[in-house]
């Protein structure tokens, strides 16, 4: 493992906002993280938590407008991306970072060979020819464990199942020998038995190459079976970060605890599943102070006017936005 | 089986389409075995949980159930009645007792039609349930019933969340006043914190109004936790079924065991529990293994097999030559209620 106090990737204080016809939409909202390398750190939350949107501001992937960074900071060792040009931005990340998306299907050019697609970047960014990148796209496709990789580059993505996609998928994301990858859902749409091969194949090809990894999920199973650091975010912001340890044996945040209530579990039968009341903040009406302050058992007055900053809980390496963190902690339990 | 408790029996059912190839003279060249040969009971006021992959045929079993599509072989039986011997008019009326309710709540509503108009549709196809002027009573109820505001009725899809569709889906399953659903993945396209909303609904409407029902899912958690028994389906057959403890705690199939075993538990303090990791896609169901159709991906086979008799597997694995070729039956268990289909099946606890 390389220098772990040195991150790769750091993101602070980033705001996203969208123009749309109902008014600007804040997205993301003072979120703050860094990856180091060779760790893992699940960014967690529901849909239209802003997990996804700033991942793709990371990436330069938003389209501006309707976008808009607000304020924030992208540093990739210490160079801020977002000083860059649009173009620049994507550039440095094609050969720095990469991201694995959700859906392999929609995500490959269905009228291209898989081997097509593997040695685009190849040829247009390392000028190598086309028998050498045909030669890379075997190896990374071995990498992957696509059997008979020879053969297989030679195939169109509808060739391929679902699990074998997403492996081309990450196959493509590490044709430019990324330092940080980005997977968003990566496995949301597979069966539980590929999941459960495609977690471990991400696994060995970050602890091979020694990458910080970023998991995108909601599924908090996988996070506890992969994760070192974990971020919670509920509209758009970060609501607790500390290591995956901690979240699971003592949640600071009501929503991350709830959160972990409401799972069903397959190692115990529990009689009526606890339930997080009301639903997800529209994101054009997100509520005053606190934002989660509806669906909370522990809201106060105070909860509904101050928006609780990040504080930080005891043993003081994490930090969640509750007024009344420390006491949520120390209920905490949230494994029952 | 008399057992007066019985809703809804299926025996031996099968649906195989046939592939075709070439465009414009198409022949036949293979079936596709979607179902086959597929036995269960649905006990009144219970839940079975449908558990498998995608392409293990659970979808295609929901179809054939609602009667959108015809069996090729094998009956279904609702309150002991074949449903193929009935009339057009008896069709009819016993489908009211039996309703569906979808996966996708986006795409199952009409965005043309007001919630109003979707769950009332159901009365002018059935309209013995409600006389046509307490209708509207009838929708508001409803609505109320799965935890909507009925002053919503005039409310089109498009203005609920995921959530609230699902319980609009539910409410135009329950108008008929059925006494069966068939849930398909009914909570698989929510977020995580509403997932359970649903489900506490689930059971709520199951304890007011003693329905059964068949809930069908690829989530082994949820499954757990709602069911009181348990069918694992493979390549269009039942490899394992029992009560829910039976099927969770003393699992008899290699492959249940390794579709557990897949199931990340939310607990980073228990990371080493994951053993079988499955190898490979399951196979395509128009070219399924000769034998047991689990023995190209089974981790068991390897473990039980005499290195000295016995076949190799393609990936080099010597696996017992009986599960290549005697395709095993389903058999009790320990207790007489729970069945599974492996010739091996009594060596898998105990690993």
């Amino acid at each position: 493992m390389t220098d772990q106090s040195t991150p790769l990737l750091e993101v602070e204080d980033l705001a996203v906002e969208f123009a749309t016809p109902d008014g600007v939409v804040r997205a993301v909202d003072g979120l703050s993280y860094s990856v180091t390398a060779g760790r893992t750190l699940a960014i967690v939350g529901e849909s239209g938590s802003g997990k996804s949107v700033s991942s793709m501001a990371v990436m330069g992937l938003l389209q501006m407008p309707p976008a808009r960074i607000v304020r924030g900071a992208i540093r990739f060792k210490g160079q801020d991306l977002l000083t860059l040009g649009p173009k620049q931005h994507r550039a440095f990340c094609g050969s720095h970072i990469a991201m694995v998306f959700q859906d392999a299907l929609t995500a490959l050019n269905p009228v291209h060979t898989v081997g097509w697609q593997l040695t685009e970047a190849l040829r247009a960014r390392r000028k190598m020819s086309r028998r050498e990148a045909t030669t890379r796209a075997v190896e990374l496709l071995d990498m992957v464990k696509v059997p008979n990789a020879k053969e297989r580059v030679k195939d169109y993505p509808h060739q391929f199942s679902g699990g074998m996609r997403q492996r081309v998928m990450i196959a493509s994301a590490l044709a430019m020998d990324p330092e940080v990858l980005i997977a968003d859902e990566p496995t949301t749409a597979l069966d539980v038995t590929v999941q459960a091969q495609i977690m471990t194949l991400l696994s060995e090809i970050q602890a091979e190459r020694d990458m910080g990894l970023v998991l995108i999920t909601h599924d908090m199973g996988v996070v506890a079976n992969v994760a070192d650091d974990v971020t919670v975010m509920y509209a758009g912001r970060a609501v607790e970060q500390a290591s995956v340890f901690d979240v699971y044996s003592s949640a600071a945040h009501p929503y991350t605890r709830a959160l972990l209530r409401s799972i069903p579990r397959l190692d115990r039968k529990g009689a009526g599943l606890e339930v997080i009341p009301g639903r997800p903040p529209d994101p054009t009406a997100v509520p005053s102070g606190c934002p989660f302050h509806p669906r909370c058992a522990y809201a106060e007055d105070v909860c509904r006017v101050d928006p609780p900053p990040p504080q930080h809980v005891l043993p003081y390496d994490r930090t969640a936005a509750c007024h009344f963190a420390e006491r949520v902690r120390e209920e905490g339990g949230a494994v029952r | 089986m008399t057992d007066t408790d019985v809703v809804l029996e299926v025996r031996d059912l099968a649906k195989s389409y046939p592939v075709r190839r070439g465009v414009v003279f198409k022949r036949e060249v293979g079936t596709v075995r979607a179902v086959d040969g597929v036995s269960l009971t649905l006990r009144r006021g219970k839940t079975l949980g449908l558990v498998g992959e995608s392409g293990s045929g659970k979808s295609t079993l929901a179809k054939l159930l609602v009667g959108v599509e015809k069996p090729t072989r094998g009956q279904i039986l609702v309150d002991g009645v074949d449903v193929s011997e009935l009339g057009r008019a008896d069709r009819r009326r016993l489908r009211s007792t039996l309703q569906m309710v979808f996966q996708d709540p986006y795409t199952s509503l009409n965005p043309r039609m007001s919630v109003g108009e979707i769950v009332g549709e159901a009365y002018a196809i059935h309209p013995d349930v409600t006389p046509p002027g307490g209708r509207d009573k009838a929708v508001r109820e409803l609505l109320d019933r799965v935890g909507l505001n009925p002053d919503h009725v005039n409310r089109y899809p498009h203005q609920f969340s995921g959530g609230q569709r699902q319980r609009i889906g539910i409410a135009r399953a329950l108008a008929v006043r059925p006494r069966i659903l068939i849930c398909d993945e009914p909570v698989s396209a929510l977020d995580v914190s509403i997932q359970g909303q649903v489900v506490n609904l689930l059971e709520e409407l199951q304890d007011d109004l003693g329905l059964s029902y068949l809930f069908i899912a690829h989530d082994l958690s949820v499954v757990r936790h709602i069911a009181d028994e348990v069918a694992v389906m493979y390549l269009g057959r039942i490899v394992e079924a029992g009560g829910d403890a039976e099927v969770y705690d003393r699992t008899s199939h290699p492959y249940t065991r390794a579709l557990m075993s897949a199931v990340p538990v939310p607990d980073p303090t228990r990371r080493e529990d994951r053993a079988i990791v499955l190898e490979g896609d399951m196979p395509s169901p128009s070219d399924p293994p000769s034998g047991c159709h689990f023995h190209t991906r089974c981790w068991l086979a390897p473990t039980v097999a005499d290195p000295s008799s016995g076949e190799t597997r393609p990936d080099g694995a010597r696996i017992p030559s009986v599960c290549r070729h005697d395709s095993p039956k389903l058999a009790p268990q320990e207790s007489p209620d729970h069945l599974a289909a492996c010739h091996f099946a009594l060596d898998a606890p105990r690993r």
